[in-house]
């Protein structure tokens, strides 16, 4: 446990440094988040349907998404798709640790340290001049605690099964670029998921894109009550177990392969 | 008791192949031709605590597939491994506790981190208690001069400094024994020393068996008691380093560059190897006649401009074993 935490916090330290990236990516966020809003604005104005999510909801919820975008499982470790594609994934095996943890702790950090550097400043922003919102009650603020945990490991779990991919794929493109649209989309980052059609939210609901940022969003809003939080939890839970499962199993295969066949 | 045990090492790699151009590639879509490749086609040898052998070969002869068996990342086709009780690729993490490794081409540090939170990093992955490692990072730091760099990124160390680092990173947790593939390839001459006396140092004060695989015959004679020549998968010799050269006729080369191009040296006693431009390659054994004499007796008959001795490369060594082993 100690070496996965020490790798983990060595990881996220070095993840920290990078401040010219989390300016650019913080002021990137600003701007798409206000076109998001305005788009939103747009259609909320031309409509006088009542719709399933109020307005000041989905502002906020739009600016939750800005501000935790580098938590959502879009991208492949740049550090293992190069050990694979040089095959030196071998040599990881050197090390007394179980690789799958190893990964794991590792994409936690991955996941984490560049959210925490953007997260801030657009959460301060976002409430001060963006129509953001806090949360809606105190108890909502735990629960989207809770949940944002539950997201972060259901997200990495997504994240180390992609890395895992590479073993097969070597440049991860078509799987970064076709997991990445089902994440944002299915997540509910481009259109929160209650402004889907009713078909669409039920088959969106089980799937486990859900858990990584509508509801923990609508656990902020209120839009689901805080006392429901341990559904979200379960939902959140039941994937990351699945996701790990599989990506433990597909590890063994891949590292079967290559301890086998040297690389 | 031996610390190492291996018998009857077999590793059988099934390479596919292609033919060349378009056809070659569209054909390869429907049927796929494999090679069968034996890297190591059968090798038994024992080890004992706080032995320093040198395990040479040409490239592809088998010598890396063998570490990468001994330190558990590869699977063996067949055959035996016991290294200090326990199957190096089944009980992988216990092994690998037990072991340290250092490849030359591949560094194991951190490559953004600080060499000193790399260190620190090694403590907690292999739960070494805090003043045991306080100690032996100190002594490390110490017998490798690390000081100076200890605060710099590994990206940003020159290759020797980066080795000396991979060698105190390899040792930290005190192992009993030593995986060197190539330490000293492509170090400068400096560096090189430096090294060797540190693997030396490990190895007569510390006990720590070593297996070091290298292509510099300078490391083999500065360093092992004992030598295998592995070839073709199979061993070819294992012995001391007197053994070897008995095996191997003794022959040293001398490259003279003349003051003028096209000239030509004849000397009884010396075979042209080699002649380019103004240098000339020279083929001799230092038994029939002795490398200061040939030297005054050729600087005293051509314009020479410089010259120097060396030792045949290894790989010609070996080659020549091979095939005298046929």
């Amino acid at each position: 446990m100690k070496a996965y935490l020490a790798i983990l916090s060595s990881r996220f330290r070095m993840l920290l440094q990078y401040r010219a990236a989390a300016v650019a990516g913080t002021i990137t966020q600003i701007f798409w988040g206000w076109i998001r809003v305005m788009i939103f604005e747009a259609f909320y104005r031309s409509s006088d349907v009542v719709q399933p999510m109020s307005f000041e909801d989905v502002v906020t919820y739009v600016w939750l998404g800005q501000a935790l975008l580098a938590m959502i499982p879009w991208n492949t470790d740049p550090e293992i798709r190069s050990m694979v594609r040089t095959r030196t994934v071998a040599y990881e095996l050197l090390k007394p640790v179980d690789l799958y943890n190893l990964w794991y702790s590792r994409t936690i950090a991955t996941r984490t340290a560049p959210t925490m550097l953007r997260s801030v400043p657009i959460f301060i922003l976002g409430l001060a001049y963006f129509g953001m919102e806090s949360p809606e009650s105190t108890a909502s603020a735990v629960a989207f605690g809770l949940a944002v945990i539950g997201a972060v490991m259901l997200s990495v779990a997504l994240s180390t099964l992609l890395n895992i991919s590479l073993m097969w794929t070597l440049s991860g493109q078509g799987i970064t670029r076709i997991t990445a649209a089902a994440v944002i989309l299915f997540s509910g980052l481009t259109i929160p998921i209650p402004l889907f059609p009713d078909w669409a939210q039920t088959i969106l609901r089980l799937l486990p894109f859900a858990g990584i940022a509508d509801t923990p969003f609508r656990l902020y809003v209120g839009h689901i009550p805080p006392h429901e939080v341990i559904w979200v939890l379960a939902h959140q839970l039941i994937w990351t177990i699945i996701l790990v499962v599989w990506g433990r199993l597909l590890l063994n295969r891949g590292l079967r392969v290559m301890v086998v066949q040297g690389g | 008791m031996p610390q190492v045990t291996v018998e009857n090492l077999r590793k059988t790699f099934k390479i596919a192949e292609r033919d060349p151009g378009m056809w070659g590639a569209v054909k390869g879509l429907a049927v796929r031709r494999y090679r069968t490749v034996h890297a190591l086609d059968g090798i038994d040898f024992t080890l004992e605590p706080g032995e320093l052998v040198g395990y040479i070969g040409p490239n592809g002869a088998g010598k890396s597939t063998t570490v990468k068996v001994l330190a558990g990342i590869l699977v063996p086709t067949s055959g035996k491994v016991d290294i200090l009780g326990r199957v190096p690729w089944k009980d992988r993490i216990e092994h690998v506790r037990g072991i340290g490794v250092v490849f030359g081409q591949r560094t194991q540090l951190w490559w953004d981190l600080p060499v000193i939170e790399s260190f620190d990093l090694l403590k907690d992955i292999y739960n070494v208690p805090s003043d045991a490692h306080r100690a032996t990072r100190d002594r490390l730091i110490d017998l490798l001069s690390l000081k100076e760099f200890l605060d710099t990124p590994v990206r940003q160390l020159s290759l020797g400094q980066r080795m000396r680092c991979d060698l105190a990173a390899s040792l930290l947790h005190s192992p009993a024994m030593l995986f060197l593939d190539e330490p000293t390839i492509g170090l400068d001459a400096i560096s090189k020393l430096a090294v060797r006396d540190f693997i030396k140092e490990m190895n007569r004060r510390n006990g720590v068996t070593v297996i070091l695989t290298t292509h510099d015959m300078d490391d083999i004679e500065a360093l092992c008691d004992r030598i295998m020549v592995i070839g073709s998968g199979k061993i070819l010799s294992d012995g001391t380093l007197e053994d070897l050269r008995a095996k191997v006729k003794r022959e040293r080369r001398l490259v003279v560059h003349l003051a003028h191009d096209g000239m030509d040296i004849e000397d009884p006693d010396a075979e042209v190897v080699k002649r380019e431009g103004n240098q000339v390659q020279l083929r001799f054994d230092p038994e029939v006649i002795s490398a200061p004499n040939l030297i005054s007796r050729i600087a005293s008959k051509y314009p020479v401009r410089d010259l120097f001795v060396e030792n045949p490369p290894i790989e010609e060594v070996i080659a020549k074993l091979y095939r005298e082993m046929e």
